[in-house]
């Protein structure tokens, strides 16, 4: 489905994605981890298409079409969703348009008519039963005044409703109380299928429990250094990271 | 006839003293502010001789008064005497079919959504027989002859009800208020005329026959809205629809007055031609425009959605004077490409348990100038007089400006005056995220400049709030890259 190779990509000239090479495959749900600044975070941002990511080299081809020729909603419309670490506040944009007006650019991509406002909503309220989603956060302004946690949630429910064919999670754990994790991991395995991927960007191996890995990938400095099975992840919770970067300083010295 | 004939022949005698001919025949008169040109237009109209001495007072006042100094924008020149002043109004059939109009003018009506019919009266294509717009206008005329309600041109009402007008007619906005004004009561074209009636509602938009009226706005307008005791008359000016005028000036005077427990809604959407990239033409629209909430608990709401224009300079106000009286001011004002607005509302308040609220959203891009300027004045009888003011700027692009003057103005200590503000740029963040879910960059600007403007456009009637929207996203096509 996504197969990244040799990316380099910078931002105002700094070099922050140094040669990865990643290959998902459909049904698979891949972990990416490492320490703060090791460009997790710039690689979701170049995968979907910030403006302020520079490519340098290397190819990103996504269900065989080349991604990074695409424009960030181009890049939705085939497929590919965001959950953001951030999701921003649209005030006076109702959540409910909003979604709809997304939906049927996706569907008028694919060649498909808009939807008719019934069958909208009945998946509208098919998908909130799903994702256990507040219905009064439909009807207010997209994310303003949403706390954190509701923020994250919305996206989650985003992608339950455009049904995306690879998801990145960029962080979505960060500000969940235990409870929302639960929820939202929950949602997420829901929408979990052989048809879809998921990357899942992260700190800690507690979302990790919830939702189980097939790959754990260590990013630091740019790179993919270590990859693993889920057991990674609980070796890295357990020793940190140091003794990674003492290896890999051993192996080839930074520049 | 013969009486008309006469002062126009002394007219055409006198007039040649001045180096140019009329006769009776002539639909435009020539370029030139004068006595005489007054006096033509006057007779013309077949005004009587009341109104053509307030008229000539109006012209005194516009040679006394100086050019205000005060905007936030550099004032153009304007040559007085390379105007002219009088037009006999046409019927401006000029198109056989749509097929002959400007595609580029079919394209935006088509994104506006305006009705077929109405796009061949806008564009000026003959309309069809089934949509007569003169049977329209006398069924319509009919439903607000039954109720009593007095709805016609200025220039019907000087003939028909110069005793109302006599008694309302700058009562609101003087004739010294300022030189613009001053300059509309020497030589106002037309304008509209509306009296409500004791205890009527007004069971209609005033909009809808507005619009098939409206072909010849004019430059010089004049508006007088009377809403009697009880009543209520929701008014709208205006049109989406791209006005494209050969006329530079335009200074129009509104007045309305609300009597005891009345309400008035006046809404306009202004959407004259903004000029080019380079700031080359576009209409000025200098216009005064006020309301007086003359009784006890009577209400006067001001919306505007105003897109158009190269420079828009005005300050719809409420005198609140009744007792318990409601002043609002809605405002959505875009200035794109070169476009300047200095514009916002004056709230004045007299009467006891008077209450003033502004909502104003200026949006700017590309290289626009928007500047709001209000004052809230409360005076010393005013007790427990409440003002509450928000005033936000959105910015798009870096090479746009906002800029906001509220003065407040208070001798009574009683008062609550509030008023909050904000600046915000369009985030790129925001587009990005639409972005992320599949709307395009347009599209999502759209979305974010409509959310923003939503507490105005709410207070528009129904249809026109759908056109406004549209309207908006046509204003800012290309502000973003």
């Amino acid at each position: 489905m996504l197969n990244i190779k040799n990316l380099h990509a910078a931002v105002e000239g700094n070099a922050i994605l140094k040669g990865i090479n990643l290959n998902v495959k459909a049904g698979e749900v891949h972990a990416i981890m490492g320490p703060n600044g090791s460009g997790k975070s710039s690689l979701a941002s170049v995968l979907a298409g910030r403006e302020a990511y520079e490519v340098t080299d290397g190819s990103v081809e996504f269900e065989g079409k080349d991604l990074l020729d695409m424009s960030p909603e181009v890049r939705a419309r085939e497929g590919l969703f965001l959950a953001f670490q951030y999701p921003v506040e649209i005030p006076g944009v109702s959540n409910i348009n909003f979604l709809k007006t997304a939906v049927n650019e996706i569907r008028a991509y694919h060649g498909q008519p808009p939807m008719q406002a019934k069958a909208f909503l009945d998946m509208l309220k098919s998908k909130q039963k799903l994702m256990e989603f507040d219905a009064n956060l439909m009807n207010r302004s997209l994310n303003e005044g949403f706390s954190g946690g509701e923020k994250k949630r919305n996206d989650i429910f985003q992608m339950a409703m455009l049904e995306p064919k690879l998801a990145i999670m960029d962080e979505t754990d960060s500000g969940l109380d235990i409870d929302a994790l639960r929820v939202v991991s929950a949602g997420v395995n829901k929408l979990r299928s052989k048809d879809n991927a998921f990357i899942i960007i992260t700190h800690y191996q507690r979302l990790l429990e919830y939702i189980v890995p097939d790959f754990v990938h260590v990013l630091y400095n740019g790179r993919i250094v270590k990859s693993g099975t889920k057991e990674l992840a609980l070796e890295l919770e357990e020793k940190g990271y140091d003794w990674l970067k003492e290896d890999i300083r051993l192996e080839e010295p930074v520049q | 006839m013969s009486a008309e004939q006469d002062i126009l022949q002394e007219l055409a005698g006198r007039d040649y003293e001045f180096g140019f001919e009329t006769d009776i025949e002539m639909d435009i008169a020539p370029p030139g502010l004068n006595e005489d040109i007054i006096r033509f237009i006057s007779a013309k109209k077949n005004e009587p001789e009341w109104l053509l001495e307030w008229r000539l007072k109006g012209f005194q006042l516009f040679q006394k008064l100086a050019m205000p100094t005060w905007q936030n924008f550099k004032l153009p020149e304007v040559d007085f005497q390379s105007v002219s002043y009088y037009a006999a109004p046409k019927n401006k059939v000029k198109y056989e079919s749509l097929d002959e109009v400007d595609p580029e003018l079919l394209r935006t009506f088509e994104k506006l959504g305006i009705p077929l019919e109405e796009q061949k009266m806008l564009s000026g294509v003959a309309v069809d027989a089934v949509f007569d717009s003169v049977s329209v206008a006398t069924t319509f005329k009919k439903q607000l002859n039954e109720l009593g309600i007095i709805f016609c041109s200025f220039t019907e009402a000087v003939q028909e009800h110069p005793e109302l007008l006599r008694k309302y007619l700058g009562t609101v906005v003087p004739q010294s208020d300022n030189i613009y004004a001053a300059l509309n009561c020497a030589v106002f074209s037309d304008g509209s005329f509306v009296y409500i009636p004791k205890g009527v509602r007004c069971p209609m938009e005033l909009s809808t026959y507005f619009r098939i009226n409206a072909k010849n706005t004019g430059q010089f307008e004049r508006t007088l809205i009377v809403a009697d005791e009880g009543s209520y008359v929701s008014y709208l000016e205006g049109c989406t629809a791209p006005m494209r005028d050969e006329n530079q000036l335009h200074a129009a005077v509104v007045e309305l007055i609300a009597m005891d427990n009345a309400e008035i809604k006046y809404s306009t959407v202004q959407n004259w031609y903004p000029g080019d990239a380079d700031g080359k033409g576009g209409i000025y629209n200098f216009v005064t425009k006020r309301g007086i909430c003359k009784g006890k608990n009577s209400k006067i709401s001001w919306t505007q959605v105003e897109t158009g224009s190269a420079i828009t300079w005005k300050y719809p106000g409420v005198i609140l004077q009744g007792d318990n009286s409601i002043g609002e001011f809605y405002s959505v004002a875009v200035t794109s490409k070169r476009q300047v607005a200095d514009t916002g509302t004056k709230m004045v308040h007299i009467g006891k348990n008077t209450r003033s609220r502004i909502i104003s959203k200026g949006i700017s891009a590309i290289h626009g100038q928007n500047t709001y300027r209000g004052l809230v004045k409360v005076g010393p009888n005013a007790t427990n007089a409440r003002n509450f003011t928000q005033c936000d700027s959105l910015l798009i692009g870096d090479r746009c400006g906002a800029h906001t003057f509220p003065y407040i103005e208070s001798k009574n200590n009683t008062a609550m005056v509030e008023h909050e503000a904000t600046t915000s740029k369009i985030g790129e963040d925001q587009v990005f995220y639409l972005n992320q879910r599949g709307i395009d960059s347009e599209q999502a600007v759209n979305m974010i400049v409509n959310g923003y403007a939503k507490e105005v456009l709410n207070q528009l009637p129904m249809e026109f709030a759908v056109e406004a929207q549209k309207l908006l996203s046509i204003t800012l096509e290309g502000s973003v890259g």
